[in-house]
């Protein structure tokens, strides 16, 4: 629905059964895996995609930090990434390298670029 | 002559054995005795007879506890009360993928919480996540842990309130009516159902309980 129907292709397909994350949206504000989403549950929802991450004072920081810390390779995951980063800065706004272990495992990245992930949202947790 | 001299020391004997029963503290001891002689006497009887009734009873509780056992230690119960923080999956009870973490309240953390992607009902497909509207680990501060659980350590738990929160018929009830208790039945395609019926387990645990809730050996 979100990419063929509403042509808001930022979120990405991956493997279609809640296992890679590439899919991260936002669902009043929790990072559900949209690709095993029924609609029903939708329905009457706050949806947040990748494309309004801008619009909050965590998603333009952690932007900034993706940009600075050129965190991005192929790149397939990043939207899920980054949805799955605002989450966490919002319920920990100074998250350890622990805390962003718990939060960012269910996000897989191929070409292995979990370290500038870390190192970019501890710069957006220190912008403020 | 002789006779005299035995009949002197018997006498004797009998005098010197006999004094101390009149001081008046050593006279309640014949009488206490006498009670516990007494109790002696009827007791045997009524702790055989009650003994017997007791232990066929304790028995079939302890029996039935080892057959919900079956059914508490096998993944679709286990796999969400592991000894740890993540949960578990599979009927290898492998730690679950992504390394989901329990979180205080049992519905994981941040961006990895269980109705991230647990849906409210199952999701159609071979291995795919199972749903319920509240699914969730035992929270931080009551874990619950049955992994690694003999039967006695099990029971113990089960019966200890400050570990579970709830009351043996409160137990009951979350074995009887509770939806996530009864999703191990309807568990999704790929995943083995538990080794008795719900209808079966709920009995066993029921029987376990109104028998006794004995502990089991």
């Amino acid at each position: 629905v979100l990419r063929d129907t509403l042509e808001m292709t930022g979120t990405k397909f991956g493997c279609g059964m809640a296992q890679c994350g590439a899919c991260t949206v936002h669902l009043n504000g929790d990072a559900i895996r949209s690709c095993i989403t029924p609609v029903a549950r939708a329905a009457g929802q706050e949806i947040k995609t990748i494309e309004a991450l801008s619009e909050d004072a965590i998603g333009k920081r952690l932007q900034k930090a993706w940009i600075e810390e050129d965190v991005p390779q192929c790149g397939y995951c990043q939207s899920g990434q980054l949805m799955a980063a605002a989450v966490l800065l919002k319920e920990k706004p100074n998250p350890t390298d622990n805390d962003i272990d718990l939060g960012m495992s269910g996000n897989i990245c191929r070409c292995g670029t979990y370290q500038r992930v870390r190192k970019a949202i501890h710069r957006a947790a220190a912008m403020k | 002559m002789k006779k005299t001299v035995y009949v002197v020391l018997v006498l004797g004997f009998v005098t010197a054995v006999a004094a101390p029963l009149n001081s008046s503290d050593k006279i309640i001891e014949p009488t206490i005795q006498a009670i516990a002689v007494n109790t002696k006497i009827i007791s045997p009887i009524v702790d055989k007879e009650k003994t017997q009734a007791d232990k066929i009873r304790e028995k079939e509780s302890a029996d039935a506890f080892k057959e919900a056992y079956k059914v508490l230690m096998h993944p679709r119960c286990m796999n969400c009360h592991p000894s740890g923080d993540a949960p578990l999956q599979g009927d290898d009870s492998h730690i679950h993928t992504q390394n989901v973490t329990r979180g205080k309240d049992g519905k994981g953390v941040y961006a990895m919480k269980c109705s991230n992607c647990h849906q409210k009902e199952n999701t159609a497909g071979l291995n795919m996540p199972p749903g319920n509207p509240n699914w969730h680990l035992p929270p931080a501060n009551m874990k619950m842990v049955f992994q690694g659980k003999t039967p006695a350590q099990l029971a113990a738990q089960f019966k200890d309130r400050k570990l579970t929160g709830k009351t043996l018929q409160e137990m009951l009830h979350h074995v009887e009516e509770d939806k996530l208790v009864l999703g191990g039945w309807d568990p999704g395609e790929g995943r083995t159902k538990p080794p008795l019926s719900h209808a079966e387990f709920a009995a066993k645990f029921r029987e376990w309980i109104e028998k006794g809730a004995v502990i089991p050996k």
